[in-house]
Formats: C-alpha cells, sequence, structure tokens
C-alpha cells in the first residue's frame, strides 16, 4: 500500500508540475495573424476637429438611444462610451489648451471605439461564443442569442469597450460591430463614412498600415492629400501636416488592432492603455491549455484518484 | 460511518435563526428588484468594475471556504488518513452549502441567466474560456458534493423510517443506501478532481484582465497560488468551524484530531509563501509592495495574515490551545479571502476613474445569502447525522 500510495503521489505531482509550469514554451498558442481582408479604419487625431459627426452618425447607423449626462435631459451628451454611446470623441487639455495637437498647454481629440483586435480577449473570455471574430472581415460581433451576462468579456478587455446595460431587466452587451450590417449592403462604417475632415478613413488594414506609414514620413508644415471617407475613394483633401508621435497606435499593442491611431500627443495623454505586443488572450490561453493540454493531466490525475480512494475506501471499510 | 455521526437535535427555531430568517428576507425583495428592474438598480456595478462582491465573495471566496470537504478528501481518500474521518461530514455539508449558494448567487448576477444552459451545450460553449471551465467545473462538483452528501440523508430516513409518511416507508432506501456507498468512490475522487481544476481557474480568470490588475496580484502563478490557498482554507475552516460549533452548540472540542490537523497549515502557507514572494522576484514586483498606497497596504494586510496563521500554527504547543487554534485558523481563512479580494477588486483598476463599492442593496443579497447558508447548516446538524457524535453524550 504505501509503496502504491507514492506512485500516485509521483503521478499526482508530475500532473501537477505539467500544470503549474505556466509558460512552457512548447505549449504556447500561436500569436494570431491579422486577416489578409481585415478591415478597419484609421483614425488621425491631428486631422480631427472634434465636430462628433462621427458620435451623431453612430448613434443613428445603430438605432441607438441618447445618452443624457444634463439634468434638463434635452441633448445626447454621453461623458464617455456607455451601453447607449458605441463610439465617443474625447477631448485632452493641458494647461491654457491653447495649440492643437501639442502636449503642454495644447489640446488634442480622441475616438473611442472597439479596437476589432487582432487577438481579442473578448472572444477568448466568453464562456458561450457570444463574441466572435469574422474570419474574413475580423470584425468582433456580439450575438446576444448565446450571451448569458456574466460579463467576463468586460472585465477581459484592455480597452473597457463591452459595455452592459445595467438599467435594464433584460440587458445586453453593447459595443460596435463596425457597422457589419452596413457592410452587408455594400456601404462602410457611420462614423468614417459621415466625418467631413477625413480623420476617420474606412479601408483595408494592409492599406491603412501603409497609409499610416506614409504620414509619418511626411514633412511637418508640408502640404498633403488626405483621403476623405475611405482610402482609394474620390474623396480627398488637402492640409498642412502637424508633427506627429512616431509610432502608429494598434499596429502591435496588445498583438495588433484593425482600428489604427495617429497623434500628435502621446497616445497614453489621450487614454490609449500601455500594452504590450503580446495579447491578454494569448496569454490566458497558453496558460490555460499547459494545464488542461488534450485534457491529459486531468485524466491521469483522474485516474490516479479513483484507483487510490477506491482501494483507500475499502481499507476503512 | 453512520456510528461517528448523529443528529444534535432540538429546536430549530431559534432566535438567532429567526434573526439570519429576517435578514434573508431583506435580500430575496431586493433579488425581486433585480429581477425586475436590472442589476443596476440593486447594486453598485458598472461597466469598469463588472464584477463586484457577489463575485469576489459569494462565488470566489464562498467557494474556497466551502473547500473543507474537498481538503478532508484528500487526506482521508487520497492520503489514508481514516483518523480524520469523523470531520469529513460537516466538512462535506458546508461545502454542499457553499457551493449551493455561490451557483444561487451567479443566477443573480449574470444578466441573461435565461441562456446559461448554453454552457453546457458543445457547439456553444467556447473551450477556450476560463469563464467555460469555471462554470461547468462548478456546476458538476455542486451536483457531485450533493451525491457525496446523500448518504447522510438516506441514514436519516433510514433511522426515522417508522415516523415517516407510508409511501415513504416503500421506498427501498436500504437498497439505494447499499448501491450509492458502493460506487462512491467514484464521485469522492472525481470530487477531488473537478475541485483541483475550478479552484486554480478561479485564478486563472483573472489573468486575461492584463495591466488591469496590479502587478501585485497579476502573475501566472495565479492558478497555483489559488489551489493552495483554496485547500489551506479548507482545512482553517474545518478547524474553525469544529471549534466555533462545539462552543455553539456547547459539545466538547475535537482537539486531539483538530490539533493534528492543523499541523498541515503551516506546511501550506510556506509552500504558498515561498511561490508568492519567489514569483514577486521574479518579476520584479515586490518594490510595489513598499509604496506608499492602498495596493501596498491592502498586499500587507493579506500577508501578515498569512504569517501570523503560519507562525502561530508552526508551534506545536499553539496547535493544543484551542482559544490560539482558533484565531489561527480564523486568520487563515480571511488570509486566503483578503487575497480573493484584493486579486478581484482592490488590484483591479480598469482605469479612467471607474470605481466602485458595494452598494447596500448589493451587501444586503450577499448577507442574505450567507444567512440562508447558515439556518440551512444549523437545521440539517440539528435533523441529519452529521456532526461527530460526541463521546461523553
Amino acid at each position: 500500500m504505501e509503496i502504491k500510495r507514492r506512485d500516485f503521489l509521483k503521478v499526482a505531482a508530475a500532473g501537477g508540475l505539467v500544470a503549474a509550469s505556466s509558460a512552457h514554451p512548447a505549449l504556447a498558442r500561436e500569436p494570431k495573424e491579422r486577416a489578409k481582408d481585415a478591415v478597419g479604419f484609421l483614425y488621425d487625431s491631428t486631422v480631427c476637429t472634434g465636430c462628433k459627426a462621427c458620435v451623431s452618425a453612430c448613434k443613428q447607423a445603430n438605432e441607438m438611444p441618447s445618452s443624457f449626462s444634463s439634468s434638463d435631459q434635452l441633448w445626447d451628451n454621453a461623458l464617455d462610451g456607455d451601453s447607449k454611446t458605441l463610439n465617443i470623441i474625447k477631448l485632452y487639455k493641458d494647461g491654457t489648451g491653447v495649440a492643437k495637437d501639442r502636449e503642454k498647454d495644447g489640446h488634442a481629440y480622441v475616438k473611442r471605439q472597439c479596437m476589432h483586435c487582432t487577438d481579442p480577449a473578448c472572444v477568448s473570455a466568453c464562456p458561450v461564443s457570444a463574441l466572435v471574430k469574422d474570419p474574413k472581415t475580423g470584425i468582433v460581433s456580439y450575438d446576444k442569442g448565446n450571451c448569458i451576462g456574466c460579463r467576463y468579456c468586460q472585465l477581459a478587455c484592455p480597452f473597457n469597450i463591452p459595455k452592459f446595460e445595467f438599467e435594464k431587466a433584460f440587458p445586453q452587451i453593447r459595443k460596435c460591430q463596425l457597422c457589419d450590417h452596413l457592410m452587408k449592403k455594400g456601404e462602410f462604417a457611420a462614423c468614417a463614412k459621415n466625418c467631413p475632415t477625413g480623420a476617420t478613413v474606412f479601408g483595408k488594414v494592409e492599406d491603412l498600415l501603409a497609409e499610416a506609414r506614409k504620414r509619418l514620413q511626411y514633412k511637418p508644415g508640408s502640404r498633403q492629400n488626405y483621403p476623405v471617407e475611405q482610402l482609394g475613394g474620390s474623396v480627398k483633401t488637402e492640409r498642412d501636416v502637424t508633427p506627429y508621435i512616431q509610432k502608429i497606435y494598434g499596429e502591435k499593442d496588445g498583438g495588433g488592432t484593425q482600428i489604427l491611431y495617429l497623434a500628435g500627443v502621446p497616445f497614453e495623454k489621450l487614454g490609449m492603455p500601455s500594452l504590450t505586443e503580446t495579447s491578454d488572450a494569448k496569454r490566458s490561453e497558453t496558460l490555460n491549455h499547459t494545464i488542461y493540454k488534450g485534457m491529459i493531466a486531468p485524466i491521469v490525475f483522474l485516474g490516479g484518484l479513483l484507483y487510490v480512494v477506491h482501494k483507500n475506501t475499502k481499507d476503512h471499510k | 460511518m453512520s456510528e461517528e455521526s448523529r443528529p444534535l437535535g432540538g429546536n430549530v427555531l431559534t432566535k438567532p435563526f429567526l434573526f439570519f430568517a429576517g435578514l434573508f428576507g431583506v435580500a430575496v425583495i431586493l433579488i425581486g428588484i433585480r429581477y425586475i428592474f436590472g442589476i443596476g438598480a440593486v447594486s453598485n456595478l458598472n461597466d469598469g468594475y463588472p464584477w463586484g462582491i457577489w463575485i469576489a465573495y459569494d462565488v470566489v471566496v464562498g467557494t474556497a471556504i466551502a473547500c473543507g470537504g474537498y481538503s478532508m478528501a484528500l487526506l482521508v481518500y487520497v492520503m489514508n488518513k481514516g483518523e480524520y474521518h469523523p470531520l469529513v461530514r460537516p466538512a462535506l455539508l458546508a461545502g454542499v452549502f457553499g457551493y449551493t449558494l455561490a451557483g444561487a448567487s451567479i443566477m443573480v448576477d449574470i444578466g441573461r441567466y435565461w441562456n446559461g444552459w448554453k454552457l453546457f451545450t458543445p457547439w456553444y460553449a467556447n473551450i477556450n474560456s476560463t469563464m467555460f471551465e469555471v462554470a461547468f467545473c462548478v456546476m458538476t462538483y455542486t451536483t457531485v458534493l450533493w451525491i457525496e452528501f446523500t448518504p447522510a440523508f438516506l441514514q436519516g430516513i433510514i433511522k426515522h423510517k417508522d415516523k415517516l409518511p407510508k409511501f415513504v416507508q416503500g421506498w427501498k432506501v436500504e437498497g439505494i443506501h447499499k448501491t450509492l456507498n458502493k460506487w462512491l468512490f467514484v464521485f469522492i475522487a472525481v470530487g477531488v478532481l473537478l475541485p483541483t481544476m475550478h479552484q486554480s481557474s478561479l485564478g486563472t480568470l483573472m489573468y486575461i484582465s492584463g495591466a488591469k490588475l496590479h502587478p501585485l496580484w497579476q502573475t501566472g502563478f495565479l492558478p497555483l497560488l489559488f489551489l493552495i490557498s483554496a485547500i489551506t482554507m479548507g482545512y482553517a475552516m474545518v478547524v474553525f468551524e469544529s471549534i466555533y460549533s462545539s462552543i455553539g452548540f456547547k459539545r466538547e472540542l475535537e482537539m486531539p484530531l483538530l490539533s493534528k490537523l492543523s499541523g498541515i497549515i503551516p506546511w501550506l502557507i510556506g509552500a504558498y509563501l515561498l511561490v508568492r514572494v519567489a514569483d514577486l522576484l521574479w518579476r520584479g514586483a515586490f518594490g510595489m509592495a513598499f509604496q506608499f498606497n492602498k495596493y501596498a497596504l491592502a498586499f500587507w494586510i493579506e500577508n501578515a495574515l498569512y504569517v501570523y496563521s503560519f507562525i502561530i500554527l508552526l508551534q506545536s504547543a499553539n496547535r493544543s490551545r484551542p482559544k490560539q487554534l482558533f484565531l489561527a485558523a480564523a486568520a487563515m481563512v480571511l488570509a486566503g479571502a483578503v487575497y480573493r479580494f484584493n486579486t478581484y477588486l482592490v488590484g483591479f483598476n480598469p482605469g479612467n476613474n471607474w470605481n466602485y463599492f458595494p452598494s447596500f442593496g448589493e451587501t444586503m443579497i450577499t448577507l442574505g445569502i450567507i444567512s440562508f447558508e447558515i439556518m440551512a447548516y444549523l437545521y440539517i446538524v440539528k435533523t441529519f447525522p452529521v456532526l461527530p457524535k460526541a463521546e461523553h453524550a
């Protein structure tokens, strides 16, 4: 008996070791690549004038109700993204705020909505596949028919994007779905379509990245052509280039996103989280798969348990 | 088995029982409000802090406290320490209630409860999701716990058979009891596997929150730390409950057994603290424990409780002093609870000026659920053979 118990303990310890070695490279889940035809948009904070046409266009396109923060309840003025507001323009302001796109004594706008991550934490987190990523377009969409309302997606999202209807008896999660309902009709994201300045331009992520890289090469003060609404479309605008921070936010941040950002002030000032190039989804799934790969460790453990418990309960009788 | 446990008897409707019934009544009303007007009507949960005390306390701490049954099964049935057998049944009962009520809390907490069944359909289930693993395991284990506890009910029925209605007398209870006992080892084995899985996964659950969880708690070792501390909390809870119910029901203390059992706890705490500190040093996060902020404070409260329990229980003389034993066991349960609160709430910061503190309604619902647990425990130990038979009785 004694020897056999020791054998079992070895088995259990081995199972435990498999489970405990949290970052075994052989079991690490591969990072996810951007789909070739993934779509998104490029938001250029230096171009944005803060007119919020995208906010109202988003509400119309998605039939979202107004969100009031003033007591008169006369105008739609959400203080942040919420379950009624899938897209919002925010303002960074420092000191006198006089100069646009300047960190000190300046101001800058930032547009916030779902980033449509290459490797979304919400999709990895959702226990019932209510959040899925389209294999072709890469759009992360939500199906209320599956959702159990556990809000793990909210906890998981590094951008705090999924919003929950806490005020409703039969609530659902709300998030930007890149107007996938419009895409089915051959149109594209309402925020980009209705942006008068070209701050938000829709396109394939590959092309958006090329456009963003091109802009980072522009000499400040030079006059350049900026596409409006979408890349490769007919509408263009000419403007004087203002200095850029030499980074494309979303190119690699959090494993990459399909929404890309350019700005004149540091991204953390605009409230964008500082993320590593490894997505939280990859980290979490690697840890999970290390423990549960093929259910081998649990099955071996259960086998040992059945043997030992059977033997020991007999002994007790 | 029936020889070592016995119902306590006595009046069920005592004053404390009625007090808890009152608290439970308030909770029922508030739960009603939640179902009619939404989660926001009774709670301070928000888009930044989607999880509050219903998850952090009722589920994460609640099931860890309920790990006594699991920890004792490990000791008695896996390590073959039969001498601890009398402590299994009360621990199992606490487990049954802890887990069942965690399940009930989840039904209050999840927004779209009517879709809950989709967790159990392979085509909707997402096996990459830690939440799926936790939900599936907890549900299964709750069922297993009820099956493991069934012999106590069956023995109760067999004992009072003559007093029961005719149709119950017709049941072949003895036969069921015999068959169940024959196959009980399967449920015991599964009942050890499942908590090993989901108690560690309750740690993994927070891993995906990435940078939103403070580095003092965010680590790939979350599953191991959660597992060790859950097992330790299980033993501490058995000691705590046993001393508490001995005092409460004016029964003799089971001191020799409890002091021997509590000798395991410092080993487990030692292993836990070793992993905890080594991980912090390895990740270079230990320095954050010496900053002047709420995170460092929460970290030291948590670990001071661990260290206190460790130091007291390391000395064998203390383990045979009921008062020291009781305080050290309580400190250990509290340490695990604070660690869980820190990981789920205090150390969690979604940024953007979000904040959370439980509302009156939320707190009352949690208190009501705890009250129900206590009421059910009191009723069952007085009616069914659960607590060890007192030698002097």
